[in-house]
């Protein structure tokens, strides 16, 4: 038995590397493409060229004779037992929403739905059989893009009569949170600052490193089906839900995941047409996209027009904010996909104490891949039209941006603080984390920079960005997603097991795809329980082992499952206190639980959380009133969210003869409560701001006019690779803001780095060329749109649509000037 | 993905390669590194019934001097070309442009000889051949034959090479003690230039030559700026007043990378800073 006296040092907070990576780096693993089943087939999926068409009619006997085809199925082979792709954030209850078939008999709406599937003995035969299907379609009007889509001239779905889903609204003054936007925005007009804006949040593509895969088994007694999915729970649950199997007749196992991003949070037409097939032939099936349908037909993100109006006294003391979005779903209403947008109404407002406040989402469909969470999910958007229009009131007011945002943020001895939104912080204090990044910075020296540039008229010229983000995470309060009309709770479940031999399982119901997890969960039971870190197992991902979860997304695993874990740790120590009273005939009260030991105060008597999992499991001798075992399990719902924040400040190097942009420094200050591992938070971070600054500079997904993916290939959508950052400056404050929602003071940071650095480079970059009269660059900021921005004044080229002010008519149009 | 079923031929000659191209006509298509053809296979955007590797053939990798050229063969690959001695010497603007195609397992892995066959025109080596003058030897049925690098360059992934024949080498006239920079614009490291200039000059400036990358269906020549700067003085302001020239002739695609009237623009002002770094100023 193990000598627990010589476990080491607390394991909480120490950089311990990921046990999970040399499996994961080498490749030696059970990624789902790598199932192999004795009788297994494969799929071919046959694919819409047309975003938007009738079917007329499929003819599949070319392909059924190609060699090793065991089967060509199309839409009307199938009955109700293909299923449905639910949409499970119905945002309001007259929520138009369009029947989404995974494969559809009539109608396609999107190019690269799937309208017939080739199954054949292996996945270059099915692959060369799909090109002899012969579709004939008839091409009908497609709608692409946000402005379009509201025309309602051309719609994506004839029989819903428009293109407008949903209108979601939150009003501070109707919900007593706060006072009337109008009322502000009339005041600002006459005696104070009014800025408007219009954002265009891109549409992006979460481009994971595994491309998504499916494996369905149907010989069992239960119908296996692995996927490379985040979301494991939810998978099985949909799928008893809509394809008539009951629940216990579903195994779902999510193996070794390579990367979500929220690109994997979904229920896709892949999985259901491979499980229906999979039920027909009785037989095994196999299904991985290429990169290719993964960036026509995995789900999207973001794609919304933000349009902003933020009223302030002429002090730049914000006094009210007005937000709408106009949103598109794409062509289907996906899992959270209207939700996706909502999730942001409660982050415009950010750290700041505004008096007023009003949100409206407009939900839109069009003829293209349906859109959903995408990292960050809500939180970036809002964090972007925030950071972004308060640069502008500071070039209004005429202060530094790090001023005006103090004049507006929730000071650190104001926390409890309930936002105009309704929401109650819990705890931070932006004024430390500014100050530590400033410092790190070197914020001064950069400006001083920045000045002589300019002065000089440099042809580079240096512009520093601000983002002060903080964020609504660990996705959660059960109550609050019921009262948003969520389709599911937020609580998440663990177990501990003592195995006889003393070693540790615990079972999470989160869902790692690349996070750490079994890292990190390892490092909180090795020191709540005080067993080595070695000798803990973390087990996830399979529904035969982890049978209650929610799964992973929202920066949830560890401020949710972590607290679970903590809750199910401490019933076994209960229960051992109790076993270990028996065994060594003293009172509950004198015994003391430290380094996995139970001692008797006073004596040199104990036992080892080891020997009385043994002892358990023997069963010779343990007390009446408990049943022998000392394993437990819990169910945690936290009643609030969790708030991390953070400042960073990006530095820009623009070269004003051709619009190239160049990171000269990246710092970011993120305040996260307690840390379990600065390894794994280091690298979420870092991660999180590459596909953060990713949005503003490189990645921009761009279908034509005729609902083509143009950027359909990393060739055209273009991913940073490591050649193209900067090595960041990670820094945490030095009394960092422990969460008081869960045990562990743990805030999420899944999510934090993409959420904050979007808006810190755009605003670095046009910082850098704002005296040459810009004061907007639409994302990705490529070199040519900077370019274009510097000399959008040197001839006459008509302002383009996206420049224009919205506000009504003839009103006055702040941009000019100062605040009059 | 996976590519259509086509037949692996492995000739380990040139003659044997010819013969087999013979055989198969515009059915076969020829494998050098392979980091173009396998992704158009892959996407099945091609699907050639045979697929003759020159890969064997080692006649045709390998660079030597012969005279008033060096000799680059057809599958020496882009990490060799920059880095050989003979290159550095005497064709430094080709080892420039070697070191930036793609990334590091692109540049062992892709030949000079296939890439400039293959004539992308955004591809990084075709403007520096052309500026060097380089001469395109050809092997067929009946022997081979030269082409200048004028003629060499036909459309779109269209060159001079017929079907049933086969780059062997390129002639690469001595520039020796030639300054030279190749400036490549590009968003991201790994992406095709949107731009590039391949700019080499003698002396401070007696001659210069500009060859231009994706401003047009072929590389380009920027004559104009070419006859400004010769027998110039290497000064800033006169350097970038004959790159003001550059963009003439020109007619580059618009893409979502950018329009053409942004790509002359880049054209013009990368022409002048790729000059001005080739004259060491």
């Amino acid at each position: 038995m193990t000598a627990t006296q010589d476990r080491p040092a607390a394991e909480i907070g120490k950089d311990r590397r990921r046990k999970e990576d040399q499996r994961l780096i080498t490749g030696r693993t059970r990624w789902t493409d790598n199932i192999t089943l004795p009788g297994m087939l494969h799929l071919a999926m046959v694919r819409s060229p047309f975003a938007h068409a009738t079917i007329t009619s499929v003819d599949v006997e070319a392909a059924k004779a190609s060699p090793n085809v065991v089967a060509v199925l199309s839409g009307k082979d199938f009955g109700d037992e293909l299923g449905v792709c639910i949409n499970a954030w119905p945002i309001t209850p007259d929520q138009k929403t369009p029947g989404h078939s995974p494969m559809p008999a009539d109608r396609v709406a999107f190019a690269g739905e799937i309208v017939a599937v080739v199954v054949a003995r292996s996945a270059a035969e099915a692959r060369d059989a799909a090109e002899l299907v012969d579709v004939e379609y008839d091409e009908q009007p497609a709608v692409i893009g946000i402005k379009n889509a509201l025309r309602d001239e051309v719609l994506a779905h004839p029989d819903l009569g428009t293109n407008k889903s949903a209108l979601w609204v939150f009003d501070s003054a109707e919900a007593g949170t706060g006072s009337d936007v109008e009322a502000a925005i009339e005041t600002a007009r006459t005696d104070g600052i009014l800025i408007e804006r219009e954002y265009r949040q891109q549409r992006l593509i979460p481009a994971f490193m595994e491309p998504r895969s499916v494996v369905v088994d149907p010989t069992g007694e239960q119908i296996t089906m692995w996927s490379a999915t985040q979301i494991p729970h939810i998978l099985r649950f949909a799928l008893a839900a809509t394809t008539g199997v009951p629940e216990s007749k579903i195994r779902v196992i999510a193996p070794d995941v390579g990367g979500g991003f929220g690109g994997k949070l979904q229920t896709t037409p892949e999985e259901w047409i491979a499980w229906a097939v999979a039920r027909r032939l009785s037989k095994p099936v196999k299904y991985t996209e290429t990169r290719s349908e993964s960036l026509m037909a995995a789900h999207h993100g973001r794609d919304q027009v933000q349009t902003l109006t933020l009223a302030a006294d002429k002090e730049g003391n914000v006094t009210g904010f007005k937000v709408h979005l106009d949103a598109d779903l794409g062509a289907y209403i996906a899992v959270v996909g209207g939700g996706v947008p909502v999730l942001g109404a409660f982050m415009f407002n950010a750290i700041y104490k505004f008096p007023s406040y009003r949100f409206e989402c407009q939900t839109v469909l069009t003829n293209t891949t349906f859109t959903d969470a995408y990292r960050g999910a809500g939180r970036p958007e809002a964090t972007y039209a925030i950071e972004r229009i308060m640069d502008e009131l500071a070039t209004e007011v005429g202060v530094d941006p790090l001023e005006i945002r103090e004049r507006n943020w929730i000071k650190h001895e104001e926390f409890p603080f309930t936002t105009v939104a309704g929401l109650e912080y819990d705890t931070g204090n932006y004024e430390a984390a500014t100050a530590k990044a400033k410092e790190s910075f070197g914020y001064d020296a950069l400006r001083a920079e920045q000045k002589e540039r300019r002065e000089r008229g440099d042809r580079v010229q240096l512009g520093i960005g601000v983002s002060t983000f903080t964020e609504m995470c660990g996705l959660a309060p059960s109550r609050v997603l019921g009262s948003l009309d969520y389709g599911a709770g937020g609580w998440e479940h663990a177990s501990v097991r003592m195995l006889a031999t003393g070693k540790v399982e615990i079972v999470t119901g989160a869902s790692a795809h690349g996070q750490g997890h079994e890292t990190a969960f390892s490092q909180i039971v090795a020191d709540r329980l005080g067993v080595p870190f070695e000798d803990v197992e973390v087990l996830h991902g399979d529904t035969q082992i982890a049978h209650k979860g929610l799964d992973t997304y929202g920066s949830r695993s560890l401020v949710v499952g972590g607290e679970a874990l903590v809750k199910a740790v401490d019933k076994v120590i209960d229960k051992a206190k109790h076993l270990a009273a028996h065994l060594l005939e003293a009172s509950e009260d004198d015994l003391e639980y430290k380094g996995g030991r139970f001692t008797v105060a006073g004596t040199d008597q104990g036992v080892a959380i080891q020997e009385l999992a043994t002892a358990a499991f023997a069963a010779h001798n343990y007390p009446e009133d408990m049943e022998p075992s000392i394993d437990a399990e819990a169910t945690y719902d936290p009643v609030n969210f969790n708030y991390p924040h953070g400042t960073h400040l990006c530095a820009m190097e623009v070269d004003t003869e051709t619009g190239a942009v160049k990171m000269r420094k990246y710092t970011c200050c993120d305040d996260i409560g307690t840390i379990i591992n600065p390894l794994i938070v280091a690298g979420q971070i870092h991660g999180g701001l590459v596909q953060g600054i990713a949005q503003a500079l490189w990645e921009e997904a761009v279908h034509d006019d005729a609902g083509t993916l143009v950027s359909g290939s990393f060739v055209d959508y273009l991913l940073p690779t490591a050649a193209d950052t900067i090595s960041f400056d990670v820094v945490h404050t030095d009394d960092p803001s422990i969460a008081t929602t869960n045990t562990l003071g743990t805030k999420g940071v899944g999510e934090a780095g993409t959420i904050a650095s979007t808006p810190a480079v755009v605003n670095a970059v046009v910082d850098a060329v704002r005296h040459l009269g810009v004061s907007d660059i639409q994302m990705p900021c490529t070199p040519e749109r900077v370019w274009r921005a510097i000399h959008a004044g040197d001839g006459d080229a008509p302002t383009p649509e996206t420049a224009m002010p919205h506000f009504r008519e003839g009103a006055l149009n702040q941009d000019e000037g100062a605040g009059q | 993905m996976i590519p259509v079923q086509f037949d692996y031929l492995a000739p380990t000659s040139v003659e044997e390669a010819l013969s087999a191209l013979g055989q198969h006509g515009d059915d076969a298509k020829i494998l050098a590194g392979g980091q173009s053809l396998l992704p158009v296979l892959r996407m099945r955007l091609n699907a050639p019934e045979v697929v003759i590797d020159l890969g064997g053939i080692a006649s045709l990798r390998g660079i030597r001097d012969d005279g008033d050229a060096i000799v680059i063969g057809a599958m020496t690959t882009h990490h060799d070309v920059r880095d050989h001695a003979l290159v550095k010497e005497h064709a430094l603007l080709l080892s420039k442009a070697a070191a930036e195609v793609a990334d590091s397992q692109i540049r062992h892995r892709g030949t000079f000889g296939g890439a400039l066959a293959h004539a992308d025109p955004a591809g990084d080596l075709g403007a520096p051949a052309l500026a060097l003058g380089a001469q395109f030897v050809i092997a067929g049925a009946g022997g081979t034959r030269t082409v200048e690098a004028s003629d060499f360059f036909v459309d779109l992934f269209e060159t001079a090479i017929g079907e049933d024949e086969i780059l062997t080498e390129v002639r690469v006239p001595k520039h020796t003690g030639w300054g030279a920079h190749y400036e490549k614009f590009v968003r991201v490291a790994h992406q095709w230039p949107i731009v590039a200039i391949a700019a080499t000059v003698k002396g401070s400036i007696d001659e210069a030559r500009v060859g231009l990358t994706n401003m047009g269906s072929t590389p380009l020549r920027a004559t104009a700026t070419e006859q400004a700067l010769a027998g110039a003085t290497a000064t800033g302001d006169g350097v970038r007043a004959a790159a003001e020239l550059a963009a003439e002739g020109t007619n580059p695609p618009s893409d979502l990378n950018g329009a053409a009237d942004y790509r002359q623009h880049l054209a013009r002002v990368l022409t002048g800073r790729a000059v001005l770094k080739a004259a060491g100023v």
